[in-house]
């Protein structure tokens, strides 16, 4: 029997948005080919998580030795669920995990994986074409994988719709047996520190992004601060942009430059050697605009910026530009939308 | 303690790209460059072995415009470097490469680590690393954002990553494969002395022959490259004083049904 697996990766109790993505992908291509789409969960409350997935069947393990979902034991278990069932085609959310899992199985069984797939379509021959940016999104590309093996697909972060909720009716659900006992896993777990409480940037539909323009805060730093302009650009970044974020249930984001400054953390550096985003909304503050930074976001939406500089090459990307302070704009705009819900 | 390290060139990365009726790049007059990824990685690489009085090599898989990556390692202070090409390889793909690289690293003098960097910024396939560690058979841990701890007498390990969930400490034994990411390090300019010392070594070629490397066919095949299409409307200016500006956006965002 040939299906389209999609691995689903969870995270806290349920599966995590770009895995629904995958689903919603997957799906489409399994309606395509006529064949019947296959949920792949591991770790803690799988079968729960399983059993409400949009999924025709979905294979299930909960052993001990997946729940941190250490690549070892994932890799060995996909692996074997490959070679026993022949899927057609695999997919997965192209998180961190999503590509360690799909690379290493595609290794184990010769298969062609291909990555960061914005496009899919198949071939007559059940081969699948897809599309993928390359060249830090200046070029793209067309690639096509051979149907005479399974065919690995990683896709690109809110390229594909989710999938659309089941019915009343459970998910079948399959239990498969791990393949690595501990003893056999050389990579150990030794601490966990969950990001608490901030959105993530690779699924979120708003970012609000700061830049080098941050520093230009006109609070004054305390007299002890070690350097006035980090000082204000760190204010500037929890008292003025963290404000409108929370406002819209956005993500923060920054330049390389605001990072390299230490006006914020690498996790939220978006551009080429950053994260690549693509929200709904992309909302960038005292960013020029530099194509290094593009590459990380030209795909959102729609794009604002706020600059005050006319001649900033964000505005070229940009769909509304704002000239002026963001001192002055972004406050302004919190409001506004303070209001807005106040009177919805 | 052997620490080696895979990197290679890639366009500037301001570099304006076209693409020819052939289907070929082209980018101009614009110059190549480490794989900006890399610059991580072999800080780390150098940094690792120098910290332990150990030995660093760079290998580059591909043609010659490669060396002026390995050139630029070998002036920041890696000891050795290797370049590994073959007519063959030019139609290879992922898993072609990743044979290529498991069958270059147990015919280097005894290797403990092999650090990456995240993807190549050009083709950005981001498995290289991965594939080679499974070809090799040794763990891998990617997104790596510390090494804790790194102890060849011992064999061991101990990383910190960085996931989209957070912060992971993980212990694994030695030899392994990680890739880092850029916030491991703040990589080093070369001195003036390592770029002389790197513009006169020579650089080794090693072939699939005398690696008794054997790829298999590949299994899938780019068709084609082209410039996606240019967005034609400009920015929407929106001017008055800062309220305007935001209700005439937030208008417009509500048109649009992003708000
Ligand atoms: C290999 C390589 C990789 C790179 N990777 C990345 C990457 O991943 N991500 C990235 O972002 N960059 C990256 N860069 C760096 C990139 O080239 C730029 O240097 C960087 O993006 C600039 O950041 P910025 O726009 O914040 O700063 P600047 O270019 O200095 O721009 C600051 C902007 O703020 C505006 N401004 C100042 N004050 C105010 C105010 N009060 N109100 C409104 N506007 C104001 C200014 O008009 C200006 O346009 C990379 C570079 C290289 C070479
Ligand atoms: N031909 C090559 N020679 C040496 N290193 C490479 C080559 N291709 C990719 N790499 C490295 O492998 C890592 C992952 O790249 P990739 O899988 O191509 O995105 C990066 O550190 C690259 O620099």
């Amino acid at each position: 029997m040939s299906a389209i697996f999609v691995w689903t990766e969870t995270d806290s109790g349920a599966a995590m948005p770009l895995s629904q993505e995958a689903l919603g992908a997957g799906a489409a291509l399994a309606a395509e080919l006529k064949l019947p789409l296959v949920a792949l969960v591991f770790g803690e409350e799988a079968g729960a998580i399983a059993g409400s997935l949009a999924a025709d069947e979905a294979l299930v393990c909960e052993d001990e030795t997946l729940t941190d979902l250490r690549l070892e034991p994932c890799a060995a278990l996909l692996t074997q669920l490959v070679r026993e069932r022949r899927p057609h085609a695999l997919l997965a959310p192209g998180t961190i995990r999503g590509r360690e899992l799909l690379a290493s199985s595609a290794a184990d069984v010769g298969a062609s994986l291909l990555t960061e797939v914005s496009g899919v379509a198949t071939q007559p021959d059940g081969a699948l074409r897809v599309t993928r940016p390359v060249y830090a999104g200046k070029l793209s590309e067309t690639a096509q994988g051979s149907p005479s093996q399974t065919q690995y697909l990683c896709l690109r972060a809110r390229a594909f719709a989710p999938a659309s909720p089941r019915g009343v009716a459970e998910t079948p659900l399959t239990v498969v047996e791990a393949v690595l006992g501990e003893d056999d896993i050389v990579t150990k777990v030794v601490e966990v520190n969950p990001a608490a409480g901030e959105v993530s940037l690779g699924d979120a539909a708003i970012i609000v992004s700061g830049g080098r323009g941050m520093s230009a805060n006109p609070a004054q730093p305390p007299a002890d601060a070690p350097d006035g302009a980090v000082w204000k650009a760190q204010h500037g970044f929890e008292h003025t942009l963290t404000p409108l974020a929370a406002e819209l249930g956005a993500a923060i984001g920054a330049s390389r430059a605001a990072v390299d400054a230490g006006y914020i953390d690498y996790a939220h550096q978006v551009g080429q050697t950053g994260k690549v985003v693509s929200p709904d909304l992309y909302i960038a503050c005292g960013i020029s605009g530099a194509i290094q930074h593009q590459a990380g976001m030209r795909s959102s939406k729609t794009i604002v910026a706020i600059n005050r500089d006319p001649d900033a090459p964000i505005f070229r990307l940009a769909h509304f530009g704002l000239v002026g302070d963001l001192y002055e704009i972004v406050p302004a705009l919190t409001a506004a939308l303070r209001a807005r819900s106040g009177a919805g | 303690m052997h620490i080696v390290t895979f990197t290679r060139s890639t366009p500037d990365t301001a570099a304006r790209l076209t693409v020819d009726a052939d289907g070929s790049v082209s980018q101009g007059d614009a110059a190549m460059v480490v794989n900006p990824w890399d610059e991580y990685s072999l800080e780390e690489c150098i940094a690792q072995a120098e910290d332990q009085g150990g030995t660093a090599t760079v290998i580059a898989i591909g043609p010659e415009v490669h060396e002026e990556a390995l050139r630029q390692a070998l002036a920041m202070g890696v000891n050795a470097a290797l370049r590994i090409d073959d007519p063959e390889l030019a139609t290879a793909d992922s898993i072609g490469w990743a044979t290529v690289a498991a069958a270059a690293i147990p015919r280097l003098d005894e290797v403990d680590l092999v650090i990456f960097g995240k993807e190549a910024v050009d083709v950005g396939s981001d498995q290289h690393q991965i594939q080679t560690a499974r070809l090799l058979g040794w763990p891998f841990i990617g997104a790596v954002s510390r090494i804790l701890e790194l102890d060849a007498a011992r064999g061991r390990l101990r990383v910190e990553r960085s996931l989209e969930q957070g912060k992971q400490v993980l212990d694994c034994r030695l030899p392994a494969v990680i890739s880092v990411l850029k916030d491991v390090n703040e990589p080093r300019y070369p001195s003036f002395m390592g770029i002389r010392r790197a513009s006169r070594a020579s650089i080794p070629l090693w072939t699939l022959a005398e690696l008794a490397a054997e790829l298999q066919k590949p299994l899938s095949r780019q068709l084609k490259l082209e410039e996606p299409p240019q967005r034609l409307a400009e920015a929407e200016m929106l001017s008055g004083t800062p309220a305007e500006q935001a209700g005439a956006l937030i208008e417009r965002l509500e048109k649009e049904q992003v708000l």
